[in-house]
């Protein structure tokens, strides 16, 4: 147990160093963008016709003329208190927009991460159960294909298919146009999350496909599947009892480290699909220069990413009885 | 001889496809024309050094070969021809492998469900404990993972998954590897005692000394080929050897002079 808190402990210091040099990197790469937030916020007329003392205001509140280093601690200050700032484009707290672009995402994210790994999974056993057969050359087949699709090629692929030409789901959004926020039900939400956390998935899938794959291949040549053949189990035998249990461990590795790519890739698809969750809220702050969201925002889904690193590591340690039982001894 | 030999091998050649290049395949033979009766009550010993192709036999007789690998050649089961079909239905029941390490069992499974291949009736329970305790190892075995053995004791479990059943068979695959002189000979016992039960006990090694010491009859085995095949008391006398390699083999053994193998050549072969 106190092995266990120690354990803890260094990946709680892990976590906080790492948060760390997420923040600087984001905030120098911030600092380095040419991106003006004036010129991107304010339309050219539009500021061609302030005063000088109008601008003067606006470059404050933008923090256009402050030294980076000073803004950067002044965040970092703050932070440590508890409070992310104010959203400089949504005008209210960065925690709150965050929160609610969170939720619209989670959704998405949940349901693209349960099914690519329970599919992939499945798909990535039968494939290495079969290797070299039709089956497994028409799955490995899929998943080179998905693997190399860009996302939000695909996104714009069923956009066009299933909204467009054969009307099945809403175009974008995640609730329907014009309607008052208090009568949107739940089932008009699900549809409209269903296209993108789809597209989300076929993406994860083939990943995980591979992995596992290779994973069930390395096993079926191993010497204990070869004692188990000369033993007379036969092929589900061996899967019941070596397969599912050997490649189970590399599959919770694999599915909580997809975690980052199921984030990565819903910001390309709540982009194609202007869906209003977190991916598309980062595209509008770092193109619109509200850097207390964006710094946010990135330290969110570095700790949400991380903890699901750490939550592998420790599934590990319990189920592995390699690591179980050797740290007791 | 009238009695029927529980195993047969005649002309048995076992060899590897693998390609040279991008188009061209090379045949290389691991095995050639190799020749062995095993009888009830026996122990035979195939020696050979490492490399050899001495696990490849074991394989070829169980059907477990790669895919890459053939065989040709006859194979008879006491009496009957000994075809694929029929050495599935066999394995694991009346034939049955001693694998040589612990990578043979499944990191993951603890041993006592290995030992009963994942059966988990009170009849295979109690036969599992019976031969814990016959080979002395405690029933707190049954609840380790295989990393958790000592070497012992590992060869000891591998030799459990064995007479689970009871074979007629036994297909040892190098049994003995860097244990201590008298453990081998306590494992080498174990055969010995599996075979006055009623099976037939095939031992692959690299070692002559420990293959005589156990086996009725040593089949010298070198490059594929048998060189020799001599009942294992014809080797307390050099002179009943008749092949070269197996006399340069004798001679280097400690007490018959320690002197070391000359390197042969071909033609002797």
């Amino acid at each position: 147990m106190n092995k266990l808190m120690v354990y803890m402990f260094k990946n709680f210091i892990r976590m906080l160093l790492l948060l760390l040099f997420v923040s600087i990197t984001a905030f120098i790469l911030v600092s380095l963008s040419p991106i003006d937030p004036l010129q991107a916020n304010i339309s050219q007329t539009a500021l061609g016709s302030l005063s000088q003392e109008q601008i003067d205001k606006l470059e404050m509140y933008w923090g256009v003329n402050e030294a980076p280093i000073e803004r950067y601690l002044a965040w970092v200050r703050a932070f440590l208190h508890g409070d992310m700032g104010t959203s400089l484009l949504y005008r209210q707290s960065v925690a709150s927009v965050i929160m609610q672009k969170l939720s619209n995402s989670l959704m998405l994210m949940v349901f693209a991460w349960i099914i690519s790994g329970g599919i992939g999974f499945f798909l990535g056993i039968l494939s290495g159960m079969n290797r070299g057969k039709i089956i497994d050359k028409l799955i490995k087949g899929y998943a080179l294909l998905t693997a190399s699709a860009p996302t939000f090629w695909l996104a714009l692929l069923f956009l066009l298919v299933f909204s467009v030409w054969l009307g099945l789901f809403p175009i974008g959004l995640s609730v329907p146009i014009g309607m008052d926020a208090a009568s949107v039900s739940l089932s008009d939400r699900l549809q409209h999350a269903i296209l993108p956390a789809v597209t989300l998935s076929i993406t994860g899938i083939s990943n995980i496909v591979l992995h596992t794959r290779e994973k069930m291949i390395d096993v079926l040549e191993s010497e204990y599947v070869l004692f188990a053949v000369a033993r007379g189990e036969k092929r589900w035998e061996i899967f019941r009892h070596h397969g599912l249990r050997n490649i189970l461990l590399p599959a919770i590795t694999l599915q909580f480290a997809s975690i980052s790519e199921i984030f990565g890739g819903s910001i390309l698809v709540e982009q194609v699909f202007s869906y209003p969750g977190l991916g598309q809220a980062v595209v509008t702050a770092g193109l619109g220069g509200d850097i207390p969201l964006l710094l946010g925002i990135t330290v969110i889904s570095a700790a949400i990413v991380f903890a699901g690193n750490f939550i592998a590591d420790i599934l590990y340690g319990i189920v592995d009885p390699r690591i179980r039982k050797g740290a007791r001894s | 001889m009238d009695r029927i030999p529980i195993l047969d091998i005649q002309n048995l050649s076992v060899s590897f496809s693998q390609y040279v290049d991008m188009f061209r395949k090379n045949d290389l033979q691991v095995i050639k024309d190799l020749n062995l009766k095993l009888f009830e009550g026996e122990v035979v010993a195939v020696v050979g050094a490492s490399g050899s192709g001495k696990s490849l036999l074991a394989h070829a007789i169980l059907g477990i070969l790669p895919y890459n690998a053939s065989f040709s050649g006859r194979m008879s089961y006491c009496g009957e021809p000994l075809t694929q079909m029929r050495i599935e239905q066999l394995r694991g029941k009346e034939i049955v492998l001693v694998p040589q390490s612990v990578s043979y069992l499944d990191p993951l499974m603890k041993v006592g469900f290995q030992i009963r291949k994942s059966v988990n009736d009170k009849r295979s329970k109690e036969k599992m404990l019976q031969t814990l305790n016959r080979y002395g190892l405690g029933e707190e075995v049954e609840k380790l993972y295989p990393f958790e053995l000592s070497g012992g004791m590992a060869r000891r479990v591998l030799i459990s998954t064995a007479v689970m059943d009871s074979p007629r068979l036994v297909i040892a695959d190098e049994p003995t590897p860097g244990i201590h002189i008298d453990a081998a000979k306590q494992v080498l016992g174990h055969f010995r005692k599996i075979a006055d039960d009623g099976a037939a006990v095939l031992i692959i090694t690299h070692d002559l000394e420990l293959a005589i010491e156990a086996a009725d009859r040593v089949v010298v085995f070198y490059a594929g080929m048998t060189l020799e095949e001599a009942q294992a008391s014809d080797f307390s006398d050099e002179s009943k050897l008749s092949h070269p390699y197996t006399r340069a083999l004798w001679r280097a053994m400690p007490q018959n002079g320690f002197r070391a193998i000359e390197s042969i050549k071909e033609a002797d072969l």
